[in-house]
C-alpha cells in the first residue's frame, strides 16, 4: 500500500493568538442508517465503545468515539490503521439492516485550534454562538466556516477539533491562520 | 438576517448556514395534466406582502429540508415544521394569527 499521508503533511501555526496544526490521520467512517435500531446500536458500540450519542452531541477520547451527524447519520472515529477492519466488522453487525457504513478517512481533514483564544478564532469563522454556556467539550456542530462546511467539537476547553473535505484542507488552514494571526484578538468571551 | 431553527437536528442557525428551497407545499402537476394545472404549478408563485411559507435547507449542517413560515416585511421567522407534511401545524397557524390578525396563505389561514 502507498505511504498514506495528510492533505498538507501536518502543517502548523504556532505564532499567532492560537495554535493551529493539521491533526495526523484520523480514522473516519460514515454510519447512515436508523440510529434508534438495535442493530445500529450495537455496531456503534461495538466500533468505538459508546452508545449512540444524542443530537448535537460527540463521545470523542483521544482519536476514538463517535459524533452526530444528522438524524440518520454518525461519524465514527478510530485510528487510521484500524479503519478497514472497523468497517468489516460494522457491516458484519449490520448485515441485512438497512444501513450504510463508508470509510471516509481520505476524504477529509482534520485540523485543531488552541490555547485560550481559541474559541474567539473559531468565532470570526463560523455563524456559531461560541459563547462558554453555548459551546462546551461534548457538543458537535456541523456549520460553516467562512465559505467551506466543517464540523467541530472541543475536546477540552480551550482546544476545537475541526473536520473539513480534505480538499479544501489548504483553505481552511489558511483560513485559520489568519483568524489566529498575531493582534488580532478582541477579548470577546473575556 | 433570519434566524432558523432546523426541526430536524434542533440547531439555531442564521440563513447563511440553510439554503431557500423556494415556496412550500406545491402540488406537482406532471405530464397528462391541463395545461392550465402544468402552467401554475411551474410558474405561478405567491409573492406576499407578510406571512410566506418556504421551504429550506439545512445545507451546512444536518442536510435536510423543512418547512418555514416567516414574515416577508420584517423578517420575523414564525416556526419551522417538517418537510413530510401537506400543511402547516395548527399551532403554527394559530401562533402567526396572534401576530398577525387575518393572515392568509393559498388555501391556509
Amino acid at each position: 500500500m502507498s505511504n498514506a499521508v495528510t492533505a498538507l503533511n501536518g502543517a502548523e501555526a504556532r505564532d499567532g493568538i492560537a495554535t493551529i496544526t493539521e491533526v495526523a490521520l484520523q480514522g473516519m467512517i460514515t454510519l447512515r442508517g436508523d440510529l434508534a435500531s438495535k442493530p445500529v446500536a450495537k455496531a456503534v458500540k461495538a466500533a468505538a465503545g459508546v452508545a449512540v450519542p444524542k443530537p448535537g452531541t460527540a463521545a470523542v477520547v483521544g482519536d476514538s468515539g463517535v459524533c452526530w451527524m444528522s438524524p440518520d447519520e454518525l461519524l465514527i472515529l478510530c485510528p487510521y490503521d484500524t479503519v478497514a477492519e472497523t468497517v468489516a466488522q460494522m457491516n458484519d453487525t449490520l448485515a441485512g439492516v438497512h444501513a450504510l457504513v463508508a470509510d471516509v478517512s481520505d476524504a477529509r481533514a482534520s485540523f485543531r485550534v488552541a490555547g485560550p483564544a481559541a474559541r474567539e478564532v473559531m468565532a470570526k469563522l463560523a455563524p456559531v454562538d461560541l459563547h462558554p454556556d453555548a459551546f462546551a467539550p461534548g457538543m458537535f456542530r456541523r456549520t460553516r466556516m467562512a465559505q467551506v462546511p466543517a464540523a467541530f467539537w472541543m475536546p477540552d476547553t480551550d482546544s476545537f477539533q475541526i473536520v473539513c473535505f480534505r480538499s479544501q484542507a489548504q483553505y481552511m488552514f489558511d483560513l485559520l491562520k489568519v483568524a489566529a494571526q498575531k493582534g488580532s484578538g478582541v477579548s470577546v468571551f473575556q | 438576517m433570519l434566524i432558523l431553527t432546523c426541526p430536524c437536528c434542533g440547531v439555531t442557525g442564521e440563513e447563511t448556514e440553510f439554503h431557500a428551497g423556494g415556496e412550500a407545499h406545491l402540488k406537482r402537476f406532471g405530464p397528462g395534466s391541463t395545461d392550465d394545472d402544468f402552467e401554475s404549478y411551474l410558474f405561478m408563485r405567491e409573492n406576499p406582502k407578510g406571512v410566506h411559507f418556504e421551504r429550506w435547507r439545512h445545507v451546512y449542517g444536518c442536510g435536510k429540508w423543512f418547512h418555514a413560515a416567516r414574515c416577508t416585511m420584517t423578517l420575523e421567522v414564525f416556526g419551522t415544521y417538517p418537510a413530510q407534511t401537506l400543511a402547516p401545524p395548527q399551532e403554527l397557524c394559530d401562533a402567526i394569527s396572534a401576530k398577525r390578525p387575518g393572515w392568509s396563505w393559498r388555501a391556509f389561514s
